[in-house]
């Protein structure tokens, strides 16, 4: 009879079996021996993390917003110095980086919640670094038992990276009381809770909304750290934004376009409804059907046209605007 | 000869001493960065034969990240402590289409092993057959002493 085979069979020697994940490895145990003189390679990491890169990225793509790229400035030289003093052995808990985005519709929030996940991942602090983006329809079930298998399901696809909750105050609706989106938070707090490793939230929603959202769920704003406000753009903040979608399309502003536009948006900012870069947005794809129709109906009287033509956005295209003649949005 | 129960071994890297959960993490990373769809089974009829095990959720074709496997595999095992449960990677490319790396990330704590069963058949012909001793107790009542029993260490 042949030997019992052997219930834990060994490597042999040689072999290490590392039962729990050590806190530091060697030479951090030994860089705990360091003076508190000893000086610290710095520019290095910063270098390395290629962080003002992004960073700078951020300034020149995205117009005004000063709170959002100081916090995010903040937040990127907290995880630097972190990532230093692990260097010399000193422990910190890792940051809880929930964001809440509040604003008024058309102020950025999906924009930076969209770049937040690059971010965050340039900077070491999730590891994949795509965003997953969802709504209500995506957390909360039809019927019983249905909520958490999707909530499970969404947030597991999120880990490693980026969880964003657009509209989150429609999760949960408090005068309904057999909706299902009560089940979601709650397994929402769990995991914004227990797995702060895994995952970043970041909600976003109308400030009004989200206030009471919060108001109605106890506990859920002291999980978010940091909560943003998305102030309005001013006319010339507008304008930037303007000019930066124009040279991202390839377009041209002509002549007098530049200031037909500017009063176009004074006149369009007093109107309701009024989206701030949304509204920018919509506006110029208007002015780019009129430049159409303008260069449609000249070929066609059999004016000949030059590539100039193509890229250049006139002054006349701008002031065709229903805004100009105080009709399509009524004033209150 | 005192039988001591039998460590079953099955799928990959069953020889080697049990993964921690780091461990079992970087190889399900490995398989998704690979483009491997990670999924969970578990089951309590040790039978090498028995290859269609109970699936815990659905496999998970668009995760990025272990994190989101290792949620399942901890659950399962809340589950079914004194269960086997092995995450099977599955390669859904053309032409490949099947389970690209699969091992064990839980077994009970006592594994009481297999009996020999011979059946006398005409002229003179024995069949031989494996019979796990845990299967002499009905589904779900398997494996559940805790540890093992008097006098049979693991």
């Amino acid at each position: 009879m042949p030997e019992d085979p052997p219930v834990r069979p060994s490597l042999g020697p040689g072999t290490r079996i590392v039962d729990r994940p050590q806190l530091f490895g060697a030479a951090e145990v030994e860089a705990l021996e360091l003076d508190d003189d000893a000086v610290i390679g710095a520019q290095e990491l910063v270098r390395d993390a290629r962080i003002d890169e992004v960073l700078d990225r951020l300034d020149a793509e995205l117009v005004a917003l000063k709170d959002v790229k100081t916090r995010i400035r903040e937040i990127a030289a907290l995880l630097v110095v972190d990532r230093l003093r692990r260097s010399v052995g000193l422990v910190s808990e890792s940051p809880t980086l929930h964001m809440c985005f509040t604003g008024n519709p058309g102020a950025g929030k999906t924009t930076v919640a969209m770049r937040m996940g690059e971010i965050l991942y340039r900077l070491g602090y999730v590891r994949k670094g795509h965003l997953v983006s969802v709504t209500r329809d995506d957390l909360v079930g039809q019927y019983v038992g249905h909520t958490a298998p999707k909530t499970t399901e969404v947030l597991k696809r999120a880990m490693g990276g980026v969880l964003f909750i657009d509209e989150a105050y429609h999760i949960y609706r408090v005068d309904n009381e057999r909706d299902y989106g009560q089940e979601a938070v709650e397994m929402l707090l769990q995991v914004m809770e227990n797995q702060r490793q895994d995952l970043v939230v970041i909600m976003a929603g109308y400030k009004k909304e989200m206030d009471r959202f919060f108001s109605d769920v106890p506990g859920l704003s002291s999980r978010i750290a940091h909560h943003i406000d998305f102030p309005d753009y001013s006319i010339e903040e507008l304008m930037q934004i303007a000019s930066m979608m124009v040279d991202r399309q390839r377009y041209r502003l002509g002549p007098d376009a530049a200031k037909a536009f500017e009063e176009y948006l004074a006149k369009r900012m007093t109107q309701p409804r009024f989206a701030n870069g949304r509204s920018v947005r919509n506006a110029l794809d208007r002015v780019r059907m009129r430049q159409a129709i303008r260069i449609y109906e000249g070929a066609g009287r059999g004016r000949q046209l030059t590539k100039k033509d193509l890229v250049t956005l006139e002054a006349e295209d701008i002031l065709k605007s229903r805004v100009f003649d105080g009709g399509a949005y009524p004033t209150p | 000869m005192v039988h001591k129960g039998l460590r079953i071994t099955q799928g990959t890297f069953s020889y080697l001493p049990d993964f921690t959960d780091e461990e079992t993490k970087a190889q399900i990373q490995y398989g998704i960065d690979n483009g491997w769809a990670p999924s969970v089974e578990f089951t309590d009829d040790p039978h090498p034969r028995n290859v269609y095990w109970e699936m815990w959720g659905m496999p998970m074709f668009d995760l990025k990240d272990a994190a989101g496997a290792m949620y399942e595999v901890k659950r399962c095992r809340e589950a079914f402590p004194n269960s086997y449960i092995r995450v099977s990677l599955y390669n859904s490319k053309l032409t490949k289409q099947t389970t690209a790396l699969q091992f064990l990330v839980n077994r009970p704590a006592y594994e009481p092993g297999f009996r020999l069963d011979r059946q006398e058949s005409t002229d003179r012909i024995v069949r031989y057959t494996l019979h796990a001793y845990a299967t002499d107790r009905p589904q779900g009542e398997r494996y559940q002493s805790p540890s093992a029993p008097e006098g049979r260490d693991a």
